[in-house]
């Protein structure tokens, strides 16, 4: 097993919670990310799935250092991320980053294409005007757009297009990993296919690795290699893409793939077992987080959180049914 | 037996700059609903289907008019009637549902007053029955002790609740057909199923009709018995869903199907090249044929019409044609 | 069952005022691309102020030679061609103070709102970005600015430094910025948080950066916006500070002071001294309010689609 090239050990994030208007008195903390452990190694697409308030955002702005971390460690490349500063930090910023979801608002509107696609070898190398043209006609045609769009803005391009833009500019300097949170959300259908593919080959071609952010199950199953189910702030089940689609054993996840929408009408569905919402992360239930909507919950369950553990090869599970 | 909703070639435009700008957003869109039938409308953003639907309600604005067709509901022609009609029409008769529940509930009132309103004005209930009444209705969506959350608020409520309150105001007013427009799109996974089953039962118990506009070709394949998949304004396949999805006969609805991403497979995905047209000058022939693998030349050049491929399952593609030639042929020789 | 007669008739109103509508929206629709009417009053006013010295027929601070003071316009009896809209009180030409009049308020007016542009948007990006203390400085600063009362803040500086038109404009562009720092504080704030910042922030830029490259470019809309509206409001507080005898100081012609001289002949019946400065400051006043709101609409992404 190569070195990962990204580590996320012990992770937690709390935000403190207040309130009154005179006196901010703290009434307690949301826990939004507690306690992920999680490695993406080189050229691997690691999916992480959960719903709205399971803190996946929370744990890619931790990884892109928006925010830091309450505990835990993120290791890059076997270091400790919290103690870079200058060159080791510039160096960071360069080979890790982000893809959004809303194709609308990460392109700076008054800048153009060329421009924005060049903003990271301005910032990061001192390439003279020629190299940095050159570059960034070498991404353009690598996802998929003609070089001479470059001197265009990005209201005159469609959702995927700019998508793809926005991948450029993700992959103008020597990336190694990009974040993309919920890339294809916001694309019309047959735009995904477009944008998905091109990650794929982009990853063949370049090797670089992908932190794949989503909530829909088919998609996020497709590109990535492994998976890792995210409930409440914690990671509940982790396993190869193909190896979870077969054998789901957290309940949680089991719950996702039966209120996963069909793909014919024939397909056999299962009613759900699961009851009620997500409940809020500022009092989470005590022990195991899911017990409270788990079918298969035992009295055990309240009492005591569950420990990850690898039930099957390369196939781990928080649960106290295994 | 007569269907409910009979939509024939219908055609909404948008008129923009003084006149000077058409958008030809809805161009001859015909398809029947029965009773207790539901129906998928799939497509892309800009095909026309939330359009269309805003053209049965007559919901359109100011800049866009009916400019031809035919929109009969229960006998009576509606693109003819005056607002005032419209309006005792909507709610009472059709309902809609709309994608954002945060939009459509009015934060300052109660759940109460806003599921009650429907059957106050259209089916004149008061007092104790109304309260009766809605408590029946938000049973029904499976809002879990009605009497006491019908006092809350909209900002109290999670989003998938919001969406099955927004569900009970729309069956409050008794419909017999619910237009749903992508109700589903900002929900969880999870409460998108809920959600869905909720629908499903609403619809069992009152055998009310269902337009659902989506683009998610799952949540066709879970909820409808037939499918209208549009593109650039116009219906190019429409038929049982169990057909369409077994052997699409357009290639734009093989693309659709093609391009899902399917659960434990890692089968790579049909892309569709190119961009959805622009309604404003779109090309000539068939709307598709620049993006279609199987153009031939007579797409580029005329608009192909209706052919119908088996009961209540038509396309409107030149390859049809072909194939059925070709039939004709294979069986004369 | 419906009434066919009066269907008809309804539909035959209705079809009438539609095509009605139709037409008006066409025009609306030409209307619309262009500014017609402030420009059809501002350039030509421009240009007058640009070539005030070739066109006007007389030196403003001299006497007209052999006129005689307070001559009526060429067309009231006792005016004649040589002083085409009358003299003053000094026997000079009213029409070529007019005209360099012009120049006066166009400069102080363009300049003034460029001083206080600059500041004003500078120090609201300053607040809005940066947040914080800096933040809390700025905008208390620019509560305490408003409270005084701008005009009455601009006489006292003019009185301190004296009179001069670049001290004019200096001063009025101290009076007027905190209009703009408001503004683009909250149009900085909403920024701040779309994607595209927080992109350019995670790839490593440096706050100037992001600044100059970001945010300066985005709230420019609101700037000019903001400017065409303040250049109005900086033209009548020059020529109210000109009236008052602290502005552009004498013999420089200017609105404002032609305004005070010919106050006291009004009663007399000597309309021409002050009507013409009076129209020239409704006339361009009236111009730059009107391309302020046509630039509004116009430059807010969401009414461009219509």
């Amino acid at each position: 097993m190569p070195t990962p090239l990204l580590e996320l050990d012990n992770l937690q994030k709390y935000f403190p919670v207040s309130t009154g208007a005179l006196w901010r008195r703290k009434i307690g903390w949301v826990k939004a990310v507690d306690g992920v452990d999680l490695a993406i190694h080189p050229r691997e697409t690691l999916g992480l799935i959960g719903e709205s308030g399971c803190g996946k955002t929370t744990t890619s702005k931790l990884i892109l250092l928006q925010e830091p971390p309450s505990a835990g460690t993120i290791r890059y490349d076997g270091e400790d991320v919290s103690n870079l500063e200058g060159a080791e930090l510039m160096r960071y910023r360069r080979e890790v980053q982000v893809v959004f979801q809303d194709p609308y608002s990460s392109l700076s509107p008054r800048m153009r294409v060329g421009d924005i696609i060049a903003e990271p070898l301005e910032i990061h190398t001192d390439f003279a005007r020629e190299a940095r043209a050159q570059r960034v006609a070498e991404v353009l045609e690598l996802v998929g757009l003609q070089p001479e769009v470059a001197r265009l803005f990005p209201h005159e391009f469609s959702g995927g297009q700019r998508q793809r833009i926005a991948i450029a500019r993700a992959l103008a300097t020597d990336t190694r990993l990009i974040v993309l949170d919920e890339p294809v959300s916001a694309l019309d259908v047959s735009i995904r296919a477009q944008i998905m593919n091109q990650l794929e080959h982009l990853q063949e071609t370049l090797g670089v690795s992908y932190l794949f952010i989503g909530h829909d199950l088919a998609t996020v199953a497709h590109i990535s290699h492994r998976i890792a189910v995210m409930y409440l702030g914690q990671i509940v089940e982790l396993a190869e893409s193909l190896e979870l689609c077969a054998k789901p054993l957290h309940p949680y996840t089991q719950a996702l793939f039966t209120a996963a929408l069909p793909s014919h009408p024939d397909q056999r569905h299962e009613k759900l077992k699961i009851t009620g919402e997500v409940p809020s992360a500022l009092d989470p239930p005590s022990g195991c987080r899911f017990h409270p909507r788990c079918p298969h919950a035992m009295p055990h369950c309240a009492r005591e959180a569950p420990v990850r553990k690898e039930i099957a090869p390369r196939h781990a599970v928080a649960c106290h049914l295994y | 037996m007569a269907p409910l909703l009979r939509v024939s070639e219908l055609q909404t435009h948008y008129f923009s700059f003084g006149g000077t700008r058409v958008v030809k957003a809805v161009e001859g869109v015909s398809f029947t609903l029965c009773e207790g039938e539901t129906i998928g409308l799939v497509g892309e953003s800009g095909c026309g289907k939330t359009t269309t639907c805003l053209s049965i309600v007559g919901l359109l604005p100011s800049a866009a008019r009916i400019v031809s067709g035919r929109v009969e509901f229960a006998g009576e022609e509606l693109t003819q009637k005056r607002p005032r009609e419209m309006r005792r029409i909507r709610g009472r008769q059709i309902a809609m549902i709309l994608q954002d529940p945060m939009a459509s509930l009015n934060p300052l009132f109660s759940i109460y007053t806003q599921v009650a309103e429907p059957a106050y004005y259209h089916q004149a209930i008061r007092g104790r029955s109304l309260r009766r009444r809605v408590e029946e209705l938000l049973r029904a969506v499976r809002i879990p002790s009605p009497a006491a959350r019908m006092r809350e608020y909209p900002h109290q409520m999670s989003g998938g609740m919001r969406q099955r309150v927004v569900g009970a105001i729309a069956m409050a007013g008794g419909p017999k057909l619910i237009i749903a427009d992508e109700p589903t799109t900002n929900l969880d996974v999870t409460i998108q199923a809920q959600y869905l089953e909720v629908l499903k039962d609403i619809q069992q118990q009152s055998g009310v009709a269902l337009i659902f506009v989506t683009h998610n070709l799952g949540i066709v394949a879970k909820m409808c018995d037939k499918m209208a998949v549009m593109y650039a304004g116009k219906i190019v396949e429409q038929g049982p869903v169990r057909d369409l999805f077994r052997e699409a006969k357009h290639p734009y609805t093989q693309a659709l199907l093609g391009s899902m991403p399917k659960l434990g497979s890692k089968e790579p995905l049909f892309a569709i090249p190119g961009q959805p047209p622009n309604l404003a000058c779109p090309p000539a022939g068939c709307a598709f044929h620049p993006r279609c693998a199987h153009a031939l030349p007579r797409c580029a050049m005329q608009q192909p019409r209706d052919r119908s491929i088996g009961p209540d399952w038509t396309a409107k593609c030149w390859l049809v044609d072909q194939q059925t030639e070709e039939q004709y042929a294979h069986a004369v020789a | 069952m419906v009434d066919t007669t009066e269907q008809t008739s309804a539909s035959v109103l209705s079809a009438g005022a539609r095509d009605f509508v139709s037409v008006g929206r066409r025009w609306t629709g030409v209307a619309w691309q262009w500014p017609v009417l402030p420009l059809a009053i501002l350039v030509p006013f421009v240009l007058i102020a640009l070539l005030a010295r070739y066109i006007a027929p007389y030196d403003p601070t001299e006497p007209i030679p052999g006129a005689k003071i307070f001559e009526p316009p060429f067309w009231m009896q006792g005016g004649s061609a040589h002083a085409l809209l009358g003299t003053d009180f000094q026997a000079r030409d009213v029409l070529s103070r007019l005209i360099f009049g012009a120049r006066v308020s166009l400069i102080v007016g363009v300049a003034g709102t460029i001083v206080a542009g600059s500041i004003g948007t500078a120090l609201g990006i300053l607040a809005g970005y940066l947040g914080g203390w800096v933040d809390q400085v700025i905008m208390r600063v620019t509560d305490a600015w408003l409270a005084l009362p701008g005009l009455v803040f601009a006489i006292f500086l003019a009185t301190m430094v004296g009179p001069s038109m670049w001290n004019i404009v200096i001063i009025l562009g101290l009076v007027y910025w905190t209009r703009y720092s408001r503004v683009i504080r909250g149009e900085v704030l909403s920024l701040r948080e779309r994607e595209f910042v927080k992109l350019a922030e995670i790839a490593g830029a440096s706050r100037a950066r992001v600044i100059l490259r970001h945010i300066l470019p985005n709230v420019l809309n609101s700037t000019m916006v903001l400017a065409s509206l303040t250049i109005g409001v900086v033209i009548i507080a020059e020529a109210s500070l000109s009236f008052l005898g602290v502005g552009v100081p004498p013999p420089e012609p200017a609105w404002g002071s032609m305004l005070a001289d010919g106050r006291s002949m009004l009663m007399v019946g000597d309309w021409w001294l002050t009507v013409f400065p009076g129209l020239g400051i409704l006339l361009v006043v009236l111009a730059t309010q009107l391309l302020g709101d046509w630039l509004r609409v116009r430059l807010d992404p969401q009414l461009r689609n219509m």
